[in-house]
């Protein structure tokens, strides 16, 4: 069944903050959803669908759904990281459409700012995954094994680090005005080549930020999103792919996007020389420029040249992505940069984005978000939404 | 820059069942693959059935031992800095590594290497990979 037009976001809402300290989980999860219901005009009463991550404390969505006093009569926990959200609107799109829900709420928060967490540079441990005895006493980091991605396509292409730096620095032209964002300054291809290196050939400014905060969706059937009063966000295609290490066939080069990325369009009926605004998660800027070609934006091996000389910075470039300063330098709450990419691409489609980086006229617009590590195994989603 | 020096303690693998073998030929100083006796493909990290064609019929094979980078990074922020990499195995399946007795900065993609062994810090004894 195709879920094109079968739900809409109506509501959005990021939470403001960048580090939490006197504030928990819970509590986050309970502000974010206030905020999309506010911001889509509904309650949590109205709310019979709840979708959560791993992020959310407490088995599945039970303790959320306890502590906000909601009655879902459809829930959903599918965990694929940071691309979960993604995943998620396509998840609540295809339970509207089965009749299982009419509003569905999709929230997220953490804070590993507040908590200390070396997000990026400590092996972290899966416990009794399978793959942990063969991997974990290697010191696998996120930034290592999304470096080994980078590495393989400056071998097989010639990709440099100004290439890669470039993704920086348009997301940096964008996160200028964004008063939230935890990384305002402007750079230069220099100023990210110069910055320290972390794991060759990523250095300190080719990595995201840590913050602490969240953010929350609000999915609705049609005929709901028409008696609301916010524009209208349709859903038109969507695509969820689980890649990894295939048994020991390696290749760091093909992300999961090449299979969401074709689902998506395909659903929509549209191509990626159609979309206005993308929305691409930059945990890293190798994931950009990976997540690009897969796409389909340009072709493999080719998307170093496709992300220089500004192509991505909105006004300038061909491509405006990551409006609101990206992972990389706005936001990336609870490690988890897939919500943002939603709610953005919904900020260009209401033509509420910030005046200086809204896209004019902007009805298409793709949010992609990948989770987990590139290095090993992650979870990969693709929304394409328009204005209607 | 060399790190035959100073190394990190590597974490000592959790040991299966499943992988008693694999860990036990390491601490001998060999290194296993499991190969499908129904497909014939190689794979790791090693497991009960065969992830190309669901078969329970996976045999542990020897290593030859002798592979190639096929991508590796230099971690430089750690207390300790170190190499972590992918080996394409002669066998033709590859596997997540460190690559040890080395010069960092003179890693290359493509580069020849050959299996060595390191102790865990109270487990079994790791394979890892050395320049040729």
């Amino acid at each position: 069944m195709s879920l094109k037009g079968k739900a809409y976001i109506a509501g959005a809402f990021e939470h403001p903050t960048r580090r939490a300290d006197n504030k928990s989980v819970a509590q986050l999860h309970a502000e974010v959803a206030r905020g999309a219901l506010a911001d889509a005009g509904l309650t949590l009463k109205d709310v019979d669908g709840y979708f959560c991550a791993g992020d959310a404390p407490g088995l599945g969505p039970m303790s959320m759904v306890d502590y906000m006093g909601m009655k879902p009569r459809h829930v959903d926990s599918t965990e694929t990281g940071g691309s979960s959200y993604v995943v998620h609107v396509a998840h609540a799109a295809a339970a509207i459409a089965a009749g299982r829900c009419n509003v569905a709420l999709i929230t997220l928060a953490g804070r590993p700012k507040a908590e200390g967490m070396a997000t990026g540079t400590a092996p972290r441990n899966y416990g009794a995954a399978p793959d942990v005895p063969f991997e974990l006493p290697y010191a696998p980091t996120t930034v290592n094994m999304y470096a080994m991605a980078a590495m393989r396509h400056m071998h097989e292409y010639g990709t440099t680090s100004e290439q890669l730096a470039w993704i920086r620095v348009a997301a940096s032209h964008h996160a200028q005005h964004n008063p939230n964002a935890v990384v305002r300054d402007v750079v230069t291809v220099q100023d990210v080549v110069r910055s320290p290196m972390i794991a060759d050939p990523l250095h300190r400014l080719d990595c995201c930020v840590i913050s602490d905060g969240g953010g929350a969706l609000v999915v609705v059937r049609p005929e709901i999103a028409r008696q609301l009063k916010r524009p209208l966000v349709k859903v038109l295609g969507t695509g969820e792919y689980v890649r990894a290490q295939t048994g020991g066939k390696v290749d760091l080069l093909t992300t999961g996007a090449s299979w969401t990325g074709s689902a998506a369009f395909a659903e929509a009926g549209v191509k990626p020389a159609d979309i206005q605004y993308a929305s691409i998660y930059d945990s890293f800027t190798i994931t950009v420029l990976l997540t690009l070609e897969d796409l389909g934006f340009c072709k493999k091996g080719e998307g170093g040249r496709f992300v220089s000389d500004g192509n991505l910075i909105s006004g300038t470039g061909k491509l405006p992505f990551n409006t609101d300063g990206g992972g990389l330098c706005n936001n990336h709450p609870g490690n988890r940069g897939g919500m943002t990419k939603v709610i953005e691409a919904v900020r260009q489609l209401r033509g509420e984005a910030h005046p200086k980086v809204q896209v004019p006229n902007c009805s298409l617009a793709l949010a992609h978000g990948t989770g987990g590590s590139l290095g090993t195994r992650h979870g990969s989603g693709t929304l394409i939404m328009e204005r209607e | 820059m060399t790190m035959t020096a100073k190394e990190p303690k590597y974490v000592a693998p959790t040991v299966y069942p499943e992988t008693q073998k694999y860990w036990d030929a390491a601490s001998d100083g060999k290194l296993l693959v499991k190969r499908c006796l129904d497909c014939g493909e190689h794979h790791h990290y090693p497991r009960e059935s065969c992830p190309f064609c669901f078969s329970e019929r996976t045999e542990w094979r020897d290593a030859s031992g002798q592979g190639a980078i096929y991508s590796y990074s230099v971690m430089r922020r750690a207390t300790v800095p170190y190499v972590i990499a992918y080996v394409t195995l002669a066998e033709g399946t590859t596997m997540m590594s460190n690559i040890v007795d080395c010069d960092p900065d003179k890693l290359r993609i493509g580069q020849p290497v050959t299996v060595t062994f390191r102790p865990s810090d109270g487990g079994p004894a790791l394979p890892m990979f050395t320049p040729v």
